[in-house]
């Protein structure tokens, strides 16, 4: 592991300032995935600068329903909180379908969206990889696929997001606050993580020196009725093959409303706004469902690869959504 | 380049200077000598090396020891208390819920945390309802220690001893 110097302020000003200045700076936050990534030549920082001080750890009422998340809540005391039990047991049930209980404990709010992918040649830095290092080469494409995307991947990358917390921030309409050299501003969640395109190197839309602050809920009151469903190759501690994170507002049989968004299948957790769409003013049914699936999935591409590829994940992620929505339009009757 | 730090570790306090790329697992054993938290993946894949921190069970593999600073650490050698076992320890002795042990001292941290856990009324996987109050029933105990990986004959006694375990350190 190459040396680095360590900080921990007390305040994020100075936590920005500290890693703004330095290119080869980084956050620690939980360090469930830095440290792994330290050990593994993945992260060469000089200079690692941790935020757990400088940032809050408590989960406050916004006054209109709403709930802000200090950025060193930890994910186990996020998914245990009351009121996020009550108000968005989809957000509670995502990060309960993660890790383990010890990395729920160590893994923080702001450091879970900001995860690297799990894609074992972004990791294994003896094989070409165009995140690790840009213009290398794509050592997944044509490799082993199984994890990988089926949405919005490029001819550069085709790594999956790896995070369950964060595709319920972007069913739940979220709002990322980040504090960076020019002050605060606020990124919708469902902004914050990036296609790869042409630069895969880039996760999300931050500027080196941006710290997440906090994760804003809005109030949502439909999310009373939300469910998270993953599948994965065992039942507990492993990442989604395909997951849905959903919410759903039934009367009288006919759909009124629909939050809608999948993990596992794109470098960003992918909200689902076409199937969204197709649901409104539908009947609540599975022929719906499967419609609502179909559209938003009409320009999915799945991978081939030496393990037989991820061409499964297509009728996968048709049957998880129609399965989740079906429970959920059971809880309204 | 090095930090000092201070750690209170099974009951006594320690202060050392680290290297700021030393684990708290590395820490523990090859500073402290304490050899009960394992090395097993390295990578908090196998939860061998778990350990509680500040009474929260956590990944000693995955946590820099310089981040840790003031923190009191508790390994499975740290449980017991005036020579007699702790409970959870005692109970996987009653249902023989280890064969080479190797992976024993990060099960009984676990569960000595997972059940103070399940004690404050926190949900797992397992939980069908995020708002309802879980049973710790085999499900339930099998869920949430899912982060500790045995892979010998005896481990489906892990999950028994725990819930045995459950009933005399953390009365509903």
């Amino acid at each position: 592991m190459k040396p680095f110097a360590y900080q921990a302020p007390s305040d994020a000003s100075t936590a920005v300032r500290s890693v703004a200045a330095d290119p080869a700076a980084v956050f620690l936050g939980g360090g469930t995935n830095l440290v792994d990534h330290l050990k593994l030549g993945v992260a060469t920082p000089d200079l690692i600068v941790d935020v757990t001080a400088a940032t809050s750890d408590e989960i406050t009422d916004d006054g209109a329903g709403g709930l802000r998340i200090g950025a060193a809540v930890p994910n186990s005391d996020l998914a245990a909180d009351r009121r996020v039990r009550e108000r968005y047991p989809v957000l509670a049930q995502a990060l309960l379908a993660g890790a383990s209980g010890q990395l729920r404990n160590m893994a923080t709010t702001g450091g879970n969206p900001l995860q690297r992918t799990r894609c074992v040649y972004f990791q294994d830095v003896t094989t070409p990889c165009n995140k690790r290092t840009p213009g290398a080469g794509c050592s997944a494409i044509g490799g082993y696929t199984r994890y990988h995307a089926i949405l919005g991947a490029s001819e550069q990358c085709i790594a999956t997001h790896p995070s369950d917390m964060a595709v319920a921030m972007a069913a739940l309409d979220a709002d990322v606050r980040v504090l960076g050299g020019a002050g605060e501003r606020a990124i919708a969640f469902v902004d914050l993580h990036r296609l790869p395109g042409e630069h895969p190197e880039r996760d999300t839309v931050l500027e080196h020196g941006e710290l997440i602050l906090s994760i804003d809920l809005p109030a949502l009151p439909m999310a009373a009725r939300s469910a998270y469903r993953k599948v994965r190759d065992r039942a507990s501690y492993a990442f989604a093959l395909v997951s849905v994170a959903a919410a759903l507002d039934v009367a009288d049989g006919v759909v009124r409303d629909a939050r809608i968004a999948f993990g596992g299948v794109a470098h960003k957790p992918w909200r689902a706004t076409r199937a969204e769409e197709v649901l409104r003013g539908a009947t609540a049914s599975d022929e719906s469902y499967r419609a609502a699936a179909q559209a938003e999935l009409a320009d999915a591409r799945a991978q081939d690869g030496i393990d037989g590829g991820n061409a499964f994940k297509i009728p996968l992620l048709i049957r998880t959504l129609a399965a989740t929505l079906r429970d959920l339009a059971r809880e309204e009757a | 380049m090095k930090t000092e730090l201070s750690l209170d570790v099974d009951g006594a306090p320690q202060r050392l200077v680290v290297d700021n790329r030393m684990t708290l697992l590395d820490l523990l054993r090859e500073r402290l000598g304490n050899m009960s938290p394992k090395k097993g993946c390295d990578h908090g894949q196998c939860g061998a090396c778990t350990v509680l921190i500040n009474g929260r069970r956590a990944l000693a593999c995955l946590a820099l020891a310089v981040a840790h600073d003031g923190s009191e650490v508790i390994t499975a050698d740290g449980l017991a208390h005036d020579g007699a076992l702790h409970p959870v320890a005692q109970a996987f002795l009653n249902h023989d819920a280890f064969q080479c042990g190797y992976c024993t001292p990060g099960q009984i941290c676990s569960a000595v945390g997972m059940l103070d856990e399940f004690a404050q009324g926190w949900p797992s996987a397992a939980t069908i309802y995020p708002s309802s109050e879980p049973e710790l029933d085999h499900d339930e105990a099998a869920e949430r220690m899912s982060g500790n990986l045995c892979r010998c004959g005896a481990y489906a006694n892990i999950v028994p001893a725990v819930q045995d375990a459950a009933a005399q350190v953390a009365p509903r």
